[in-house]
C-alpha cells in the first residue's frame, strides 16, 4: 500500500527497570542515574544500531524546541511539562528512533517510518529493546509480562499506531460511527492535529488499545486488518465524493488559496493541504505529491516554525511565514 | 465494567460532567456515548483513560490491605488509588490480589502473551537445566541402588560371576 492513506506508522514500546521505582517516585538524581544507564547501555551495546545516538537533555530544550520535537510527534506534550529535571530524549540521527528516558515509564522507545510499516518498525523497536534489556535487566513478570507505571500498558508495553488521512470518512460523518466499532476490536482512532471533535486536517492516529494477553504479532496483525479495511472504504469515500463538482471546486479552490495566500493560519493551513492532498490522490490536481504535503504539514506547525526561524514569531509573523513556505513547497 | 445506561455493553467512555456544581461520572459504550453526544473517539483518549484507572481503583479497601505498604517504594495501595498509577514494579507483587480484578478491567485478561524479557527467559532456561540434572541424577542414584540390590543378591546366592560383573558397573557408574 502506497501512503496515500496510510501516512505513517509508529511502534512504541514501555520498559521499566528493576531496581528503581517508578519516575512519579524517583528524584531527580536517581533519574539522572537512570539516563546515564540507558545511555550507556545504547552506546556500548554491541550492535550496527548502537552508533549514531544523540542525548537530549529535556531542561536545557527551550520551550520552542521542547514543543516542536511534539509537533513532530517524537515526544509526548507531558514529557515537557512539569519538573524536566532527570527526563532525557535519545534520538537517532534520521529521527525514525527516539528514546523518552523518565517520562511515564523510565524507557519508551519509539519508531516512526513512512506509510504502513508495522512489521519493519516492530523489529527494529524490538532490536532496541532486546540491546537495552541485555544490559539493563528490565521489570518482567511471568503472569503481567513488562511491569509499566500504569496498568494500561501491561503485557507487552507496547502501542502500535497508524497516521491515517481519512478526510472522505470525516466529510461523509462515517467515522463516528466506525469509532465505535473499532473499539469493540480492541483499537482506538483520536484525530492528531488540534483538540475537540473536528481534527484539523482529517489526520487521525488508530492504535492497539490491549497490551495484555495479546502478543505483538498479533496485535500488529490486527491493526494491519483494520487500517487496511479502514483504507479501502477511505478509499470508496472518496470516489463517491470526488464525483461531485462540488468537491472538486472545493479541491481546486484550496490549492488555489495555498498557492497565492500571503497570510494563512494553522487551522486554515490544515484544512486546505487535507483536501488538496485528497485531491492529489485523486488524480484531480498533478505536479503535487503526497511526499511534498506530508513534509510540508510538520514544518508549518507553530513551534517547529520558531525554532527553523531562530527567533520567536508572533502569531501574525507565523501566518505569513507560514504562507512564504507554502507556496514555495507547492510550486507556487 | 458494564454500561451504565444500557448496562449490556462494556463500558469504554468515561464521562465527567458538573451538573449544579456536583461531579458525575458516567461509564459508557460507545453506542450510548454516542447517543447520550459523549463520544470521545476524538478527545484525548490517553488522559481519559488515565481518570477511567483512578476510579477504578476506588474500592472499599479491607484492613490488611490499607496497613500494607510495598517493602520497596512504600507505597499503600490507597496512594495507588489516589494517584492512578503503580509505584513500583514490586507493588505489583505487594498488591497483586488486589490489582488483578483493575487489571482484568482494563485488558479483559491477566496472562501476558508474547515477547519475554532476556533475563526471565535466562533464569527460566536455567530453572530448567538444573530441573534436567535433578532428574539425571535421581535416575541415577535409582538406578544405582538397584544395582546394589542385585549385587547383596547376587552374593547371598553365590553368583560370583554376576556379582564381579555388578560391581564393575557400580564402579563405573560411581565414577
Ligand atoms: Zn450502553
Ligand atoms: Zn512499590
Amino acid at each position: 500500500m502506497d501512503n496515500s492513506i496510510v501516512v505513517s506508522t509508529r511502534i512504541r514500546l514501555a520498559r521499566n527497570l528493576k531496581g528503581y521505582p517508578f519516575p512519579s517516585r524517583l528524584d531527580s538524581k536517581r533519574k539522572n542515574e537512570i539516563v546515564q544507564k540507558v545511555y550507556t547501555a545504547l552506546k556500548e551495546g554491541n550492535s550496527a544500531i548502537s552508533s549514531d545516538f544523540q542525548l537530549i537533555k529535556v531542561g536545557e530544550l527551550t520551550k520552542a524546541q521542547g514543543l516542536s520535537f511534539v509537533e513532530k510527534h517524537l515526544i509526548s506534550p507531558e514529557f515537557i511539562n512539569g519538573d524536566k529535571d532527570g527526563r532525557a530524549l535519545v534520538l537517532k540521527d534520521d529521527k525514525k528512533v527516539s528514546i523518552m528516558i523518565n517520562e511515564e515509564d523510565h524507557v519508551r522507545i519509539q519508531i516512526i517510518t513512512d506509510g504502513l510499516n508495522l512489521e519493519a518498525a516492530y523489529d527494529l523497536a524490538d532490536k532496541i529493546d532486546t540491546l537495552l534489556d541485555e544490559n539493563l535487566d528490565f521489570a518482567f513478570d511471568e503472569k503481567l509480562g513488562y511491569l509499566t507505571q500504569c496498568p494500561t500498558n501491561l503485557g507487552t508495553g507496547m502501542r502500535a499506531s497508524v497516521m491515517l488521512h481519512l478526510p472522505a470518512l470525516q466529510k461523509t460523518g462515517a467515522l463516528s460511527r466506525i469509532g465505535g466499532n473499532l473499539s469493540k476490536l480492541g483499537l482506538t482512532i483520536r484525530g492528531i492535529y488540534g483538540e475537540g471533535t473536528e481534527p484539523k486536517g482529517a489526520m487521525y492516529q488508530l492504535s492497539n488499545q490491549v497490551t495484555l494477553g495479546i502478543s505483538e504479532n498479533a496485535a500488529i496483525e490486527n491493526l494491519k486488518n483494520i487500517t487496511e479495511q479502514l483504507a479501502a472504504q477511505e478509499v470508496k469515500a472518496r470516489e463517491t465524493i470526488m464525483k461531485s463538482v462540488s468537491m472538486k471546486d472545493t479541491v481546486h479552490r484550496s490549492l488555489g488559496i495555498l498557492k497565492y495566500a500571503l497570510a494563512v493560519s494553522h487551522d486554515e493551513a490544515m484544512e486546505l493541504l487535507s483536501n488538496v492532498r485528497m485531491g492529489v490522490v485523486s488524480g484531480e490536481i498533478t505536479g503535487i505529491t503526497c511526499e511534498i504535503i506530508d513534509k510540508l504539514i510538520p514544518e508549518i506547525q507553530p513551534a517547529t516554525m520558531i525554532v527553523t526561524a531562530g527567533e520567536n514569531l508572533d502569531p501574525e509573523k507565523r501566518d505569513i511565514l507560514r504562507a512564504k513556505t507554502i507556496r514555495e513547497r507547492l510550486g507556487a | 465494567m458494564k454500561c451504565q445506561k444500557c448496562g449490556v455493553n462494556e463500558a469504554t467512555t468515561h464521562i465527567k460532567t458538573m451538573i449544579n456544581g456536583q461531579y458525575t461520572e458516567y461509564y459508557l459504550c460507545p453506542d450510548c456515548a454516542d447517543k447520550m453526544g459523549y463520544s470521545n473517539m476524538f478527545g484525548d483518549f490517553s488522559t481519559e483513560f488515565s481518570n477511567l484507572l483512578g476510579s477504578f481503583f476506588g474500592n472499599a479497601l479491607p484492613e490488611r490491605t490499607q496497613a500494607t505498604r510495598c517493602p520497596f517504594c512504600g507505597s499503600t495501595y490507597n496512594d495507588i488509588v489516589k494517584n492512578g498509577i503503580v509505584g513500583c514494579s514490586q507493588c505489583y507483587d505487594t498488591f497483586r490480589d488486589e490489582l488483578v480484578p483493575t487489571i482484568r478491567r482494563i485488558h479483559g485478561n491477566t496472562t501476558h502473551c508474547g515477547k519475554k524479557s532476556t533475563q526471565w527467559r535466562n533464569s527460566l532456561q536455567n530453572k530448567k537445566i538444573a530441573t534436567v540434572q535433578k532428574k539425571e541424577l535421581t535416575t541415577t542414584n535409582s538406578k544405582l541402588d538397584n544395582l546394589k540390590k542385585q549385587l547383596q543378591e547376587a552374593i547371598q546366592a553365590q553368583e560370583f560371576e554376576q556379582a564381579a560383573k555388578l560391581r564393575d558397573d557400580i564402579k563405573e557408574m560411581e565414577g
